[in-house]
């Protein structure tokens, strides 16, 4: 009985049933996805999770390595606590010294008041995750910095999270953006054809022709300097939704080629429905699976080319922050030999990266229908 | 030998006749994107170039001024300053005083920051570039078709996994931290950065057949660094369109008449999965065009991503657009032959006419 409710229950399931079923098959994706939501949810929460604001600075802990988390304090186990940096500079040769001060402690404390932020924009507050109080002597100035510090003594960890926010989204926005864009154009070329579809299909060619460098550095150019970052962040999404739609259209229009005669799209067309509705209602839902695989497919790309866009200075441009910025201070390879902890970010970068491909693979084979 | 003779008939060569024909409004198409890209930037070349003279103390006078901006045209109407530029890049007029002063015999534009004519410093580094980016695309189909076909006939596995990982870390590590980590690396190994292309004494004595061994080692790094980043982008349409054959009825039935495993893969399904991979060679061309840049620039290789970047930056208007041209027309040049193979691959396909 148990068995025939089952299959009944397969046979019933929609489309996007199946494909959740055949998408948990997938661990890696499964695992993906985790750690996605995760980030998405850290991101959302930054200003939270963060112990500093983003233009937060110590001029003392400029580039100084992730600091040190201790628990026993002369040997009594007092929870886990940081100790305040020294800094010394030997007057022959000007290296500088970096140690810590012995004499007195500064316990992590939970649910500290901080900067002042707006949850989700508009709930005013100050509360942080974690920071450091006063000293066990009353003393003030101890920082943690968990991933180390940037050139002006900013918390590498605090602006990763911050970062996340242009850096997860931007691609996301731009994925939708060219998502529709795509569908639009893609439709338009695979259903008309003829005239429609050459033209169409030779700009596609072009766009996919140039160099996406120049096309970059042109767009970006032009736009104005001395804006404001969200301003900023609706112009970098633009950018790479122009670049990025060609290839949804393609797909799109290599399916309505091979849809688009169909008997019940010709049944459809014979009981005068009009053309939209046919795109819209009939043709579009068919490959809908197939279209929301491209588009997290193409969120990598832009992630990275986000990256390197703000490498090369053209993107998001400080004192907003996103994960290229981030790495314009591991740019050479002193940076790296002298400060390795400024590659922390990059794992960020990797992690969302292969996740998103993971996750559009177990996708692409949830929504393969001969499976 | 009968085979070869077919191929060549003449529905094939009216094939690629049409593919030739249609690539003209296709380079044209590019050449108006490319004038709209340059000119979009606010400030012209010739306000930067002339406050920059007057920054190292020149004096610029009125007169030179108007000069330059008449030769460029930069007061016309946009329209015609396009047919202008197009017209200069292929044609330069040889009547103006701006033209007496530089060129000598080609005809291509000059290039303000290199003080040379385009073609020149297009040509200097045009082979070189072509000879690495072939390298690259030879590296990156070596790695990525073993692994998608071993990823294809193991779905699911442990391996599946773990080569689908090593084909995607490179993607998903930006180029420039890739390049600037195997720097270090190979400095703190070997003692020696490898940068760039060439040796003091390449450069000098050009590369020979004695060099050459230094020359592949500095080729490493650029080709673990710019190749691993395409990679993943094969493996996967390979994998998928694998997945698809074997799943076929030709496939049941050639296991059932006993046709050996690694033939069924390797003579059938790999066949049918070329095709969309081959006809991905000009896209994967573009890429590697366009994603060499930054790590030419971090490696400091001796290519034209590099100098296009510093056109652009400068508003070099010329040498950009010729450059852009150069690379677009390579691409359009890679995307032509990818459909020859492919209709030298899918007879449907050239009896067809050639539908992509």
């Amino acid at each position: 009985m148990a068995k025939k409710k089952s299959k009944e229950d397969y046979y019933l399931a929609s489309q996007w049933t199946l494909m959740a079923r055949k998408l948990k098959k997938h661990k890696l994706a499964r695992v993906s996805f985790l750690i996605l939501a995760i980030l998405y949810i850290a991101a959302l929460f930054a200003d939270f999770l963060a112990p500093y604001g983003l233009e937060e600075f110590d001029g003392l802990y400029k580039n100084t390595a992730p600091t040190n988390i201790y628990s026993v304090y002369e040997g009594e186990h007092i929870g886990p606590y940081v100790l305040k940096i020294t800094k010394s500079i030997n007057k022959t040769d000007f290296t500088v010294t970096i140690g810590e001060d012995l004499s007195e402690y500064y316990k992590i404390k939970f649910f500290v008041h901080g900067t002042p932020y707006k949850i989700l924009g508009f709930i005013p507050c100050d509360l942080h995750l974690f920071g450091v109080g006063e000293g066990s002597k009353g003393g003030t100035g101890a920082k943690i910095f968990l991933f180390g510090a940037d050139s002006l003594g900013r918390d590498i960890f605090s602006r990763v999270l911050l970062g996340a926010r242009i850096s997860l989204t931007i691609p996301f926005a731009s994925a939708i953006i060219s998502f529709f864009l795509g569908i639009l154009i893609g439709s338009i070329s695979g259903y008309f054809g003829g005239v429609t579809d050459i033209i169409i299909q030779r700009i596609i060619e072009v766009i996919g022709a140039v160099p996406q460098i120049p096309l970059w550095m042109a767009l970006s150019a032009a736009i104005p300097p001395g804006i404001s970052t969200i301003k900023m962040y609706f112009y970098m999404t633009l950018i790479l939704s122009f670049i990025n739609w060609t290839g949804m259209a393609r797909v799109v229009r290599g399916k309505f080629l091979s849809l688009k005669n169909e008997d019940y799209v010709m049944a459809a067309r014979i009981s005068g429905v009009s053309t939209w509705k046919i795109i819209w209602k009939h043709l579009v839902p068919g490959f809908m699976s197939y279209l929301i695989v491209s588009m997290t497919l193409g969120i990598p790309g832009s992630i990275v080319g986000e990256t390197s866009m703000s490498y090369l200075g053209l993107g998001i441009k400080s004192p907003a922050t996103s994960w290229g910025v981030l790495l314009q201070e591991a740019s050479s390879v002193t940076d790296i030999a002298s400060h390795p902890h400024k590659l922390i970010p990059i794992i960020f970068v990797t992690i969302t990266v292969l996740a998103y491909n993971f996750l559009g693979d177990g996708l692409r084979d949830a929504a393969d229908p001969y499976k | 030998m009968e085979a070869l003779k077919n191929f060549f008939r003449k529905d094939l060569v009216q094939y690629i006749i049409k593919r030739i024909l249609m690539f003209i409004p296709t380079l044209l198409l590019i050449s108006i994107l490319v004038f709209f890209v340059i000119q979009l930037p606010p400030g012209d070349y010739v306000s930067a170039h002339i406050s920059a003279l007057a920054s190292e103390g020149e004096l610029v006078d009125a007169d030179y001024a108007a000069s330059m901006r008449a030769d460029y045209g930069l007061d016309l109407p946009v329209w015609q300053q396009y047919i202008k530029w197009v017209k200069d890049i292929i044609w330069t007029p040889t009547d103006t005083p701006y033209y007496r002063l530089y060129h000598s015999h080609h005809n291509w534009k000059f290039s303000f920051a290199y003080g040379r004519d385009v073609w020149s410093v297009i040509n200097d580094r045009l082979g070189i570039t072509i000879g690495v980016t072939a390298i690259i695309m030879l590296f990156q189909y070596l790695v990525s078709l073993p692994i998608a076909v071993y990823a294809s006939t193991h779905q699911y596995s442990v391996g599946d996994y773990i080569s689908s990982i090593i084909g995607f870390i490179g993607t998903a590590i930006p180029n420039f931290i890739l390049a600037i980590v195997l720097m270090y690396l190979s400095y703190k190994w070997t003692g020696s950065a490898n940068v760039g292309l060439f040796s003091q004494e390449m450069l000098l004595n050009g590369v020979h057949l004695y060099n050459f061994g230094e020359f592949l080692k500095r080729m490493i790094i650029p080709i673990i660094v710019i190749g691993t980043s395409g990679t993943c982008g094969i493996i996967r349409s390979v994998r998928a369109q694998m997945l698809d054959e074997v799943a076929r009825q030709y496939v049941l039935t050639a296991r059932a008449k006993g046709v050996s495993e690694g033939k069924i893969v390797m003579k059938y399904c790999f066949r049918a999965a070329m095709n969309p991979t081959v006809s991905g060679l000009g896209g994967v061309l573009s890429s590697l065009f366009s994603g060499s840049t930054v790590t030419a620039m971090v490696l400091n290789m001796q290519i034209q991503g590099p100098v296009l970047y510093k056109a652009l930056q400068s508003q070099d208007m010329y040498l950009a657009g010729g450059i852009v041209m150069v690379q677009a027309i390579l691409v359009v040049v890679g995307i032509l032959l990818s459909d020859i193979a492919l209709a030298f691959l899918d007879p449907r396909i050239r009896y067809s006419g050639g539908g992509r």
